[in-house]
């Protein structure tokens, strides 16, 4: 009931009011209010694949709500003696009030709600969904921007196999978006996808130059090209840095214009650009925090008070 | 129903017929009909067909086609009709509808989906998101499924 696995399992309303709550949770979220609604809750973060920050805010999360969290990770445990997804997931049904996982494999978030009973959350599925990060995406644009209805954003880099700019894009179609997908043609947007979001009845741009795109863009989404998607060096070689955004490309940028990445990044953003009003990457992944906050009171069934002081 | 007496009538079995032309070779295999059975198949292909123009027959001798067969036949021959034979004469007819979700049908045929691992003990499930032109979709990883890899991986 409680289980997040894709974008859809949340209507247009549920995202609103989920990041609503996770506005209010902001001060919880920075330590600044004690709110322990979800003491006595126990969260298992389940991360058959390394994870940094999805990992670390799903803890602070549940933490700065009271809660506790069971940390596990496949490396020596009985996954590695070939136990089954089904088999680990049961014994965490009974450790556990709601779980977070993270998976190499495809559908793993989809197949564990399925084997137990308490809510899952899919903290990254392959290069399937991320719906957690596309909230908190969601979440940053919103603050950026008072809205999530009608903005232009420009979505940039490994748009083929990047998990987060698939889910985010479902999201922001269904809020009107108009989307400009920018990427070197051997890691253009899965055709499926696009079709899907044309259904949507959205405007769909496809490009292989950023440039042109700065000046009209509310949001500029980067990603890093992902070294280990590639058969051999040579072809990574050739699309590797295409796109480096360094301060003085922004100069044109409109006014509140927010450049965001779902972070590590290599070299698509350079340093330079850390230090201008259009960053907005290291507050976007704070901001995992309080979304993540609220995500896990909604499916636990906790409700976020109205006044948080 | 001349094109029906092209093959001898069969005493016992079952007779799927309005099977789109070309598709009855596909019939088989996603019937599992082996071909070291004991008793015969006939197949009948390419015959004129008021409702399709042209169309596959096949014949079944000694096997009762269930619920579970005919689930796996609507996703090549939405269109068949089925009579089941008892005694040289029709004791059941039957109709192939295509269910929303399909449950161990056939199994995903994208190389990372979770359900590669034969252990994980879950059930296949497959979702039919169009009708009219046939998509289905693997219920947990989301990948859209060729029906030619379907057949290849009918379990």
């Amino acid at each position: 009931m409680g289980d997040i696995v894709t974008m859809d399992d949340l209507t247009n309303q549920e995202i609103v009011a989920v990041l609503d709550d996770a506005e209010r949770l902001v001060p919880v979220a920075k330590g600044d209010v004690y709110l322990p609604l979800l003491q006595g809750k126990v969260l298992a973060n389940m991360f058959f694949e390394n994870s940094t920050r999805t990992r670390m805010s799903f803890e602070t999360a549940m933490k700065r709500l009271g809660g506790s969290v069971l940390n596990f990770t496949s490396i020596g445990t009985s996954v590695a003696k070939g136990e089954t997804l089904y088999d680990t997931m049961q014994m965490i049904d009974g450790y556990a009030d709601v779980a977070a996982i993270r998976h190499p494999r495809q559908g793993a978030a989809q197949y564990s709600a399925d084997a137990v009973e308490i809510p899952i959350l899919n903290a990254g599925d392959g290069a399937g969904n991320h719906p957690t990060q596309t909230m908190l995406d969601l979440f940053t644009i919103r603050q950026a921007h008072g809205t999530l209805e009608g903005l232009n954003v420009v979505l940039v880099g490994d748009l083929r196999y990047g998990r987060t700019v698939h889910s985010l894009s479902h999201a922001l179609v269904r809020f009107g978006a108009k989307l400009t997908l920018v990427s070197p043609s051997t890691l253009k947007m899965p055709v499926e996808i696009v079709t899907d979001l044309r259904e949507h009845g959205s405007e769909i741009m496809e490009t292989e130059s950023l440039e042109d795109q700065i000046a009209g863009a509310d949001v500029i989404y980067v990603t890093r090209i992902q070294k280990e998607r590639f058969p051999d060096e040579d072809e990574y070689a050739k699309v590797a840095g295409i796109y480096k955004i360094e301060a003085s490309d922004l100069s044109g940028a409109m006014k509140g214009m927010i450049v965001m990445h779902p972070l590590p990044r290599v070299d698509e953003i350079d340093p330079g650009v850390d230090s201008t009003e259009f960053a907005r990457y290291f507050k976007q992944a704070f901001n995992g925090v309080p979304t993540r906050m609220a995500l896990l009171c909604r499916s636990l069934g906790i409700d976020v008070p109205k006044k948080v002081n | 129903m001349t094109e029906m007496r092209r093959v001898t009538a069969i005493r016992n079995g079952t007779v799927v017929d309005h099977i789109p032309s070309g598709n009855a070779m596909q019939v088989i295999r996603i019937l599992r009909i082996d071909t070291d059975r004991a008793t015969p198949v006939s197949l009948v292909m390419n015959v004129p067909s008021d409702k399709l123009g042209r169309k596959d027959v096949l014949k079944i001798e000694d096997r009762e086609l269930d619920q579970e067969d005919l689930d796996r036949l609507a996703l090549i021959a939405p269109a068949a009709s089925i009579a089941i034979i008892r005694n040289h004469a029709v004791a059941e007819k039957m109709k192939v509808e295509l269910a929303d979700d399909l449950v161990n049908i056939a199994k995903c045929s994208f190389w990372n989906c979770i359900t590669k691992n034969d252990r994980e003990p879950l059930p296949q499930r497959m979702r039919v998101t169009s009708r009219d032109p046939l998509q289905v979709r693997c219920y947990y990883c989301g990948r859209g499924q060729e029906i030619d890899e379907l057949i290849e991986n009918i379990l």
